[in-house]
């Protein structure tokens, strides 16, 4: 056992109702790390992360978080850890009702006892970390969907978390959007020391972020590869890794 | 034209002259799925993707290593390759035919699972509606008003205007009946009892189901789909407080407001027809109004509209809190909720008219 991880994961199987997507799931997550989540369209990623997040049950396994045993706390313990954890959506998940400001300021109205002047104070900082200073009255409908992504982030950044799970953060991001938010991502890691877990099928941000992460194969419905995805590139475990990694080049026409 | 020709093993078949849709093709040599078959152009004057379709569709049994193409042309030879590239596959999508009692069997599977799950909803909301009055609830004020505002003030005009109508048609209704007996004024007592004790009620509910109900269905449905929900969720926010408390509240508070004024609308309705089309004086109606107004009645009507105000909201956030996540299950959602509003409100008013019978109000 590794006494720094964060997060671990223990012979997992997650699915929805009567259907079990993944099985026997084990990974550890280093805290300080970023680490992705790969695989193909459909295989559960999603899942795992909703799983993870406490979304969704686990058909069985253990989840340690924080060294709590995630699945088996109570829902006071539960919302301990997840204080400490903030989440962006494939969406963002804004809600459409309130401005930005008050979209970031709910968790901290949740969890804090701030006065509201310090709360409005700490919002405008989180949207100028993420390069929104003076949108704060600004509705999620009136802003473009890469600015709706960043305000996700600044409200999952709201309490200070120590780890923040990303959706597929570059899905329906033009590709330079799609870059300022991986940057955002290592900026985040690497100033706050947060654990990244990133889920997500775009080559090039697993590439640019990825320091760890796993495979989850949809064949075998387990993980099929652990690692550095520019180590994975570099000595493919095996065919799909390869596939995937090089956006579908055949296994045999490897140049090695 | 197409021909086709038996030579040893293999088939050929013969392509020429003009080819489209008209084409015949004989399929008796088409089902034979192991059989080579080679196609060859002969002067193909001209052809069209609808000819090819065609062909398609008679050969697609055969597979691609089966098939040889020769003095084709060029895009159709392509088109006809990129075509036959993935073996066709039968429709296997099809659903297992389940026996009679395995149906009746999953039917009552999903019957109980969700009777277990809207009891919990219910559950789990009025006690969020008592828990507000012992602790503070974790939902925004401004929600509160918004909605407030929506299911009071701006259901007013359309309540005002349907409960006018239906006091008119009581009026007409009664009027004819009672004229035959020469009571005409009696209709100011029919229209009064009628509207007071339940026909405010059920009009005023009907008219929130649509509206409200169906707006509270779409609201969260789209919430759901927009993983709102979820966020909410994770962030340690009670969705049943956040969401749900303040529409009930809102309808709660709005729905005696809206009877009370769907009651008088009805009544003016019933006045305007008396009035104007049976010239029975105003005085007259105005005073068998007030003799047959009881204050039991109206409460009784009120009491229902609570009721009524409690389904509705319940029905819309239960199906908007249980959408799917696309498009689809939104709008079958706030079907759901007006339906489910509306058939509930009806049972409930059955359910009422007994109680209220035995205990003689």
């Amino acid at each position: 056992m590794q006494q720094n991880s964060i997060i671990r994961v223990e012979n997992l199987s997650i699915g929805y109702e009567d259907k079990v997507i993944m099985r026997d799931l084990s990974f550890n997550i280093p805290k300080g790390d970023i680490f992705i989540i790969m695989g193909g369209s459909g295989c559960g990623k999603s899942t795992l992360l909703r799983t993870l997040t406490g979304l969704i049950p686990a058909k069985a396994g253990k989840i340690w978080i924080q060294n709590i045993d995630f699945i088996n706390s109570g829902t006071k313990e539960k919302l301990e850890i997840m204080k400490h954890s903030g989440i962006l959506y494939q969406s963002g998940a804004l809600f459409s009702s309130m401005t930005l400001a008050e979209n970031v300021a709910l968790p901290l109205q949740q969890y804090t006892s701030y006065l509201p002047n310090k709360i409005r104070q700490i919002v405008s900082f989180k949207l100028a970390l993420v390069g929104l200073a003076g949108y704060e009255d600004y509705y999620p409908s009136e802003i473009s969907g890469g600015m709706r992504k960043r305000a996700g982030l600044a409200r999952a950044l709201a309490l200070d978390p120590e780890i923040v799970y990303f959706d597929e953060p570059s899905a329906g991001l033009d590709p330079v959007s799609s870059r300022n938010l991986d940057d955002l991502i290592l900026e985040v890691n690497k100033t706050f020391g947060t654990t990244i877990i990133v889920v997500t099928h775009e080559l090039p941000s697993i590439f640019a972020i990825g320091k760890n992460g796993i495979f989850l194969d949809k064949t075998i419905k387990t993980i099929s590869a652990k690692g550095n995805p520019n180590e994975l590139l570099k000595n493919p475990p095996n065919e799909q890794v390869f596939e995937f990694l090089t956006r579908g080049v055949k296994y045999e026409k490897r140049t090695k | 034209m197409v021909e086709f020709r038996r030579d040893n093993n293999s088939i050929i078949c013969i392509l020429s002259g003009v080819l489209d849709a008209t084409e015949h093709i004989d399929t008796s040599y088409t089902k034979l799925c192991d059989q080579k078959i080679q196609i060859l152009g002969k002067d193909i004057k001209s052809w069209n993707t609808d000819f090819v379709i065609l062909l398609f569709n008679s050969l697609k049994h055969i597979s691609k290593n089966n098939i040889t193409y020769s003095q084709l042309p060029k895009g159709m030879e392509k088109l006809l390759r990129l075509a036959f590239q993935t073996p066709y596959k039968e429709n296997n999508n099809f659903q297992t035919k389940l026996s009679f009692l395995e149906n009746v069997g999953n039917w009552g599977i999903s019957i109980y699972r969700s009777a277990k799950k809207g009891t919990l909803f219910i559950c789990d909301s009025l006690s969020a509606l008592g828990r507000q009055f012992v602790k503070k609830a974790v939902y925004r004020r401004k929600d509160f008003w918004m909605v407030l505002a929506d299911c009071g003030p701006k259901s007013i005009s359309i309540v005002s205007l349907i409960s006018f109508m239906v006091g008119l048609i009581l009026a007409f209704v009664g009027a004819i009946q009672l004229k035959t007996f020469g009571a005409q004024i009696y209709v100011a007592s029919l229209v009064t009892i009628g509207m007071t004790r339940i026909m405010g009620a059920i009009m005023t509910g009907v008219i929130m189901a649509g509206r409200t109900g169906a707006s509270y269905a779409a609201t969260i449905g789209t919430m759901q789909v927009n993983e709102e929900l979820d966020a909410l969720q994770t962030m340690g926010i009670s969705g049943t407080e956040f969401l749900v408390l303040p529409r009930m509240n809102a309808l709660l508070l709005s729905m005696p407001i809206l009877i009370l004024i769907s009651d008088i609308m009805g009544i003016l309705g019933g006045c305007f027809v008396c009035v104007v089309f049976w010239d029975i004086p105003l005085a007259e109606y105005i005073k068998y109004t007030i003799n047959s107004f009881a204050l039991t009645n109206f409460l009784v009507g009120v009491f229902h509209g609570i009721v009524f105000g409690l389904i509705i909201a319940l029905c819309g956030c239960y199906f908007g809190v249980n959408c799917g996540r696309n498009a689809d299950s939104v709008g079958t959602s706030t079907t759901n909720a007006v339906v489910y509003a509306i058939v509930w409100m009806i049972v409930m008013t059955g359910l009422l008219t007994v109680i209220f019978q035995m205990l003689g109000i």
